[in-house]
């Protein structure tokens, strides 16, 4: 049993990979519970998307070297969070309508540029369903300095990102810029998408910002602790995930996030059953649980 | 005009010249408005009389089209921790994964400031301020655990906690138990005894004359405004309500049962 834990670790790809699942569970987990409580999951897919053209316009500039793609995305994802953001508030169309327009015309972008490359196919997947067992150090080192920066900015606006969640007319009350407070949250949403995209690609993004968010939902009453769960699910999955790729040959994206799914499926299941009566009340038992 | 600012400041609330419309049609027409200090204030009129408006635009939430409102002589901008406002229930994500107590805390966060974070000091304030509502054992419930009636009493309590000199109620006791109600009707005269103003939407009028000692007639105008027994009268009520009958039905009995 540890020989089939540790196998992995013997390869230090593996190891790198580990460290990004977990660095981007944790930063998605926690970034994610404000995109949940919010109702922002359209608007978190919609930006994963549209972040594919300027990746795939560093990649024609750069000539193929992946290490710079990190700040052309990082650009777009900032670049197109502020336009949703003025698109709904300018336009006289809803801001589902206006999120699906840019979101689909810029993955058809992005699409169309990457398709003019000869590797085509091989770079597409790796953008839309990412390649963590291909991150570098300095890609790892990226993801923790954006990462760290990502919490820390949660850490010290904490209060107010909350009363913006909660009660936007108390946040009005007591004077909040709640505009720069939205799109600060914007920008933070945008950042974490960048440092998922190699791990779990942009088409698969939006799992890792909702999915264990949602199940910290249904398992805590108060937002510390629906945090907390969210967190841990989210590396939680990326460690699994990262095992299930290395011993069934499946795509490491697709494993993390059917390992999040599946805690989903299975805390949905076991409080359904628990409302129903079929399973003792005692379990599961969030911490904060009376 | 100088003067005028310094006679406004000795009112808590002085409202002056307000016009409000939403979407080119006006909610709230020319309003002058002063109230007194120290003393618990009806607000009534029929529905769509413009009566949450009215609070609204005294705490900039929505923008006017003409006049002012300051509050004991200035802008709210300036006065945001004297005021506590307590909004329509319907508002609220009930869902959201949140204790009472911590939503109580939030009446402090105005006082606590940013980049700080709460100390053990507000924590006793929202505990209190819960225990004043009769909530101090629900402190650890999640929200939506909560009958409609302690929802509206952790909402009181939160703007208790904020420790302010004029409070702003829309519909308090809109859809609330008879117990939830004697706790807040007991507790807006314990505030008054201490000299807060409240500033209450109401819509039951049979209650009126033994809540209010202060009373605004509104719709879209001030029909009349002053001490209770001088402005509650029938004659001012179909001017405000027109001619619906069993509203007056109800009024007058109220009236008569009051003398």
């Amino acid at each position: 049993m540890i020989e089939i834990l540790i196998e992995p670790l013997h390869y230090p790809f593996m190891i790198r990979g580990f460290l990004a699942a977990i660095m981007v569970g944790v930063v998605c987990g926690i970034v994610g519970t404000f995109v949940v409580l919010r109702g922002m999951a359209f608007f978190g897919d919609a930006l994963a998307h549209a972040v594919l053209p300027g990746v795939a316009a560093g990649y024609l500039v750069a000539g193929g070297v992946r290490s710079v793609l990190f700040w052309w995305a990082l650009g777009t994802a900032v670049l197109v969070s502020m336009a949703i953001g003025a698109v709904s508030r300018a336009a006289r169309i809803k801001e589902d309508t206006a999120i699906g327009i840019i979101f689909v015309g810029m993955f058809a972008l992005g699409i169309a540029m990457i398709s003019a490359t000869r590797n085509y196919a091989v770079d597409l997947i790796h953008f839309l369903f990412g390649d963590v067992l291909g991150v570098s150090w300095s890609d790892l080192s990226l993801i923790l300095v954006f990462g760290g920066m990502i919490l820390g900015v949660i850490f010290i606006l904490f209060k107010e990102l909350v009363i913006l969640s909660f009660d936007q007319t108390l946040a009005q009350t007591l004077r909040l810029p709640t505009k720069r407070l939205y799109y600060t949250l914007l920008i933070l949403i945008a950042t974490t998408v960048v440092i998922s995209m190699q791990t779990v690609g942009v088409a698969l993004m939006l799992s890792m910002l909702i999915t264990p968010p949602a199940t910290a939902y249904l398992l805590a009453r108060r937002l510390p602790v629906m945090i907390l769960w969210a967190a841990v699910l989210g590396a939680v999955s990326g460690v699994i995930g990262l095992y299930m790729s290395f011993y069934f040959g499946i795509a490491s994206g697709a494993a993390i996030v059917l390992v999040c799914t599946a805690f989903f499926v299975v805390v949905l299941m076991i409080k359904q059953l628990r409302a129903i009566g079929v399973i003792g009340k005692s379990f599961p038992r969030a911490p904060d649980s009376e | 005009m100088m003067q005028s600012i310094s006679e406004a400041g000795r009112y808590p609330v002085a409202i002056q010249d307000l016009t409000v419309a939403y979407h080119r049609k006006p909610v709230l027409w020319d309003i002058d408005l002063h109230t007194p200090e120290g003393e618990l204030i009806g607000i009534i009129g029929p529905n769509g009389a413009g009566k949450s408006t009215l609070i609204k635009a005294a705490l900039d939430l929505v923008p006017r089209i003409s006049g002012r409102v300051l509050i004991y002589g200035k802008p709210y901008r300036e006065q945001r921790h004297r005021v506590g406002y307590v909004p329509q229930r319907e508002h609220i994500d009930w869902d959201f994964p949140i204790h009472a107590l911590d939503v109580v805390l939030m009446g402090r966060y105005g006082r606590i400031g940013w980049f700080r974070p709460v100390t053990r000091a507000h924590r006793r304030i929202a505990l209190e301020a819960l225990d004043r509502v009769g909530m101090a054992d629900y402190a650890g419930r999640q929200i939506s655990q909560l009958s409609g009636g302690q929802q509206q009493r952790v909402f009181l309590a939160r703007a208790l906690a904020q420790d302010a000199d004029i409070y702003f109620l829309d519909e308090p006791l809109a859809g609330v138990d008879a117990a939830t109600t004697r706790v807040i009707v007991d507790l807006l005269r314990d505030l008054r005894t201490r000299g807060k103003t409240l500033v209450v939407i109401h819509h039951d009028l049979q209650s009126v004359p033994q809540m209010f000692d202060h009373v605004v007639l509104l719709n879209m105008r001030v029909v009349a405004s002053g001490p209770m027994t001088d402005v509650f009268t029938p004659e001012n009520l179909v001017k405000t309500y027109g001619g619906k009958l069993t509203i007056l039905d109800q009024a007058a009995q109220a009236i008569a049962s009051g003398e």
